[in-house]
């Protein structure tokens, strides 16, 4: 059930783990995720689906640590079980008809753009990548990108690695340069794809996002990953996570994705007392 | 055997925890009769020949004659029989709207000042006995060497699925939550409906053979035509009426506005109501639940236990109009929750952190009856105000999720989104695939799904047959 065949730490706060799960595997698409339970008390977290191998039957997901959750999840190894590992959910990314594509990604959102990327690459699709982060001991899937673009800017916010300066300005870089994007693709923080987003507005590049808001189920069932886009409500996992990155209404998806903030430093330190105890 | 009548023109009262006790805590608010109470209460019963309570049932209990086996401290006899129509008696037993189906139709309950049989009250007593007192293990059937799948752990699903796996059929039900049960586990809470009945009919379904696959969602991981090259032969979709409507008013995606899916899924599925949760839930001061039926006053009920100080059901419509049990209303009103009917609300006001403040209404008066014979609400000029809450739920109604009929070509649903059957035995458009439950009616009742389950599965069961037959 759910087995670890492969865990690896990519830098530290990110880890990759490849999991047992052949029928999710036959099934995934990039840009759709699945959603998690390490134990059996535990909350039900969405993770995108950073890769699959359908002849293993594995799925590999790439998780920043940033609370409770992802904690107690990094705390299962090599050869342990999560308890409960559901998905394909979401749409599947669009990739129809794309000759020429720059993919944006910021952080950990690397992971989600990253076979995005790669299954442009494979249809023959000129892929320029811009990946962001905040400084070198941060830096993920660097090899994986440059395997699958014909172009790669390295941006670090302090400069320690790559270019010193915002996604941003690279990509606005790339577009002054001449480069004619069908789309582009942005992944990471919801402020991030903000500024990305007005930025092709500007140049009327059609720009696509992956939104991230909290889930509980993934079925539709629950409204709680709901968004506004274009005017409209949207259910993130049934009708999204992508969507055209010039009609979501980011500020409100940043105000809804603070809701539990009291309660996940709270339940953070909570899981980070209890593992140290275990430590002991 | 005769039996000396009890001519108290009133049922035994249900024992209930205090109202000032229970609304601090989770447990369980009927607390059910005792053997003495529920054989003197049996013995209200006529025995009527005519039986108009159990054409009022949907699912035909053959009420008078469980009535009697008790009246005659026969409780393991009474179980049988309520067992030859209905797979879930404690579910039943307690959350039936049974004012308006048995025990409306009870000859006692006629003359005014009298009240009916407590027929629901006696279905769940005689099944907490059976389930206490029984040492029975549930005969495993001869398989007869066909498959069928489910869709949808819910009372619908289960209900088939038992009724099939009887008759021999291998059956695995398929479920998309990490947990069986459906609405009965992440919707109703605890305090009305114990979890722990659900997963002992649950654990009843897995000894006779269910295997119960969660985590699984079908349309996403399988599709309807995959569950058949899998070698089902039938399929029955019971999964439910899940997607939350919202008002689609001004600030409903502020912080503090929930659906009553959500807020109750996290309190129930997630268990957000225990000590040390790892569910992250709101822990409200004020709190406005929109809507007046079964799911209003659940989330309402569920509130004031997390905490909340005022708890409000703002309701579009007057008392008489609320779609709940009576006796949901009433424990409502005992718990301190307040009623705020002809109310509408006509946007959500937020502060600058994006959290619900207030909640500005119209008042409402009624006028002329509108196509459901209800008085339609009609708003009253100039009567705008502002109710100060930190907390919005949603609970205005829900509709088929689409997961499904997006991925399954050729089945046909109407423009709510139901999936289209004929006739009672819930065949859809599909060959070999059948549906029922609120999938088919949408939101309606335990009774009605289970009901639904087994038309289905009786249908399903003559299917195979016959086509087996002439092949
Ligand atoms: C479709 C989707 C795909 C995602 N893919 C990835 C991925 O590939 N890698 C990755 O590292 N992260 C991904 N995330 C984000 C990841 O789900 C959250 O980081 C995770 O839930 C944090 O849980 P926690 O308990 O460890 O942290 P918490 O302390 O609970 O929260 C830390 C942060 O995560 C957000 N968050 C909390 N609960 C949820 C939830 N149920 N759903 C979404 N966000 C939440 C909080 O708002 C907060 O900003 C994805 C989210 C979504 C919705
Ligand atoms: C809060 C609340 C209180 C209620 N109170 C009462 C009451 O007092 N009395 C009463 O009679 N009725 C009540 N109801 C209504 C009653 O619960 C429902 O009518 C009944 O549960 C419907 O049963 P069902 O089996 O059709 O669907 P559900 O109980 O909704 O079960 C459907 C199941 O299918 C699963 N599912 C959905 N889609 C998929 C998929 N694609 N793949 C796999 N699985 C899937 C769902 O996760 C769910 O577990 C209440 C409902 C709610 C929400
Ligand atoms: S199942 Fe419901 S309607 Fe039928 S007898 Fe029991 S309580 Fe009454
Ligand atoms: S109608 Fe009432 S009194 Fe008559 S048989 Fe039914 S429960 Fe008994
Ligand atoms: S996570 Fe519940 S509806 Fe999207």
């Amino acid at each position: 059930m759910y087995k670890i065949v492969r865990k690896k730490e990519l830098n530290p706060t990110v880890t990759l783990m490849e999991i047992e799960a052949p029928l999710i595997a036959k099934k995934a698409e990039p840009g759709q995720f699945i959603i998690f339970r390490a134990k059996e008390d535990s909350e039900r977290v969405p993770l995108t689906i950073a890769d699959f191998d359908r002849e293993k039957g594995t799925v590999t997901i790439i998780f920043q640590i940033v609370g409770g959750a992802t904690m107690e999840l990094n705390t299962l190894n090599e050869g342990d079980s999560l308890h409960d590992f559901v998905g394909p959910l979401g749409q599947p990314s669009e990739t129809e008809g794309l000759k020429k594509v720059a993919v944006v990604g910021g952080g950990v959102g690397c992971a989600i753009a990253y076979p995005i990327a790669k299954k442009l690459h494979h249809l023959g699709c000129e892929v320029h990548s811009i990946v962001g982060f905040r400084n070198k001991d941060l830096v993920i899937l660097e090899d994986e990108f440059k395997a699958v673009s014909s172009k790669l800017c390295m941006m670090t916010d302090d400069g320690s690695y790559g270019t010193k300066g915002l996604v941003t300005n690279a990509l606005e870089e790339l577009i002054k340069d001449g480069n004619q994007y069908d789309e582009v693709i942005a992944i990471g923080p919801v402020i991030m794809m903000k500024f990305v987003a007005q930025l092709t507005k500007k140049y009327d590049i059609k720009t696509i996002v992956s939104m991230n808001p909290i889930m509980i189920d993934g079925t539709g069932m629950c409204g709680g990953c709901r968004l506004t886009v274009g005017g409209e409500t949207k259910f993130a996992c049934v009708d999204g996570p992508d969507f055209d990155g010039h009609l979501v209404d980011f500020d409100e998806a940043m105000h809804r994705g603070t809701m539990y903030r009291d309660f996940e430093t709270h339940a953070r330190e909570a899981s980070c007392n209890l593992l140290s105890q275990e430590v002991k | 055997m005769a039996v000396k009548r009890n001519m108290d023109p009133k049922k035994c009262p249900m024992p209930v925890q205090d109202p000032e006790v229970r609304r601090n805590n989770f447990d369980e608010v009927a607390l059910g009769y005792t053997y003495e109470m529920a054989v003197n209460e049996a013995k209200r019963c006529l025995n009527c020949k005519h039986k108009p309570c159990r054409s009022a049932c949907p699912v035909q209990i053959d009420i008078p004659a469980f009535i009697e086996r008790v009246a005659n401290e026969d409780i393991e006899g009474a179980y049988k029989i309520i067992s030859e129509s209905s797979s879930l008696p404690a579910v039943c037993g307690r959350v039936c709207p049974q004012e308006n189906q048995c025990e409306g139709k009870c000859v006692r309950g006629i003359k005014a000042g009298c009240e009916a049989v407590g027929i629901g009250r006696l279905e769940r007593f005689v099944a907490d006995w059976h389930r206490e007192h029984s040492t029975e293990k549930p005969e495993i059937p001869t398989p007869n060497g066909h498959k069928v799948a489910i869709i949808g752990a819910g009372p619908s699903g289960l209900t088939a699925a038992g009724d099939l796996a009887k008759l021999g059929y291998k059956v695995t039900i398929y479920e998309a939550l990490h947990l069986a049960g459906g609405v009965l586990v992440y919707g109703i809470p605890e305090f009305r409906l114990p979890k722990i009945i659900v997963q002992k009919e649950i654990d009843n379904l897995k000894a006779i053979g269910v295997d119960v696959e969660t985590n699984m969602v079908i349309g996403k991981v399988l599709t309807i035509d995959e569950l058949f090259e899998m070698g089902n032969e039938a399929i029955y979709i019971g999964s439910g009426a899940g997607l939350p409507r919202f008002m689609n008013i001004p600030g409903e995606s502020l912080k503090g506005v929930y659906s009553a899916n959500e807020y109750l899924t996290r309190i129930n599925l997630m268990k957000a109501y225990k000590e040390g949760s790892k569910t992250p839930i709101k822990h409200s001061k004020k709190v406005a639940v929109v809507g007046g039926g079964n799911v209003a006053m659940d989330a309402a009920r569920s509130a004031k236990r997390m905490g909340a100080e005022e708890v409000y059901i703002v309701y579009r419509r007057g008392m008489e109009e609320l779609p709940a049990r009576k006796e949901e209303v009433e424990h409502a009103e005992e718990e301190g929750i307040i009623f705020k009917t002809l109310t509408n609300p006509i946007e959500v006001i937020g502060n600058e952190a994006g959290e619900v403040s207030g909640m500005k209404c119209v008042e409402m008066e009624l006028g002329e009856p509108d196509a459901s014979g209800r008085r339609r609400p009609i708003v009253k000029e100039g009567s705008e105000f502002v109710l100060e809450v930190d907390t919005m739920i949603m609970s205005i109604g829900t509709s088929p999720n689409p997961l499904i009929r997006s991925t399954t070509p050729g089945l046909e649903t109407n423009k709510h989104g139901c999936i289209v059957t004929d006739g009672d035995d819930g065949l859809t458009t599909r060959e070999g695939v059948y549906a029922g439950g609120d999938a088919v009616t949408g939101a309606a009742t335990v009774i009605l799904a289970m009901g639904a389950g087994k038309a289905a599965a009786k249908a399903i069961d003559k299917y195979i047959k016959e086509k087996n037959n002439k092949e």
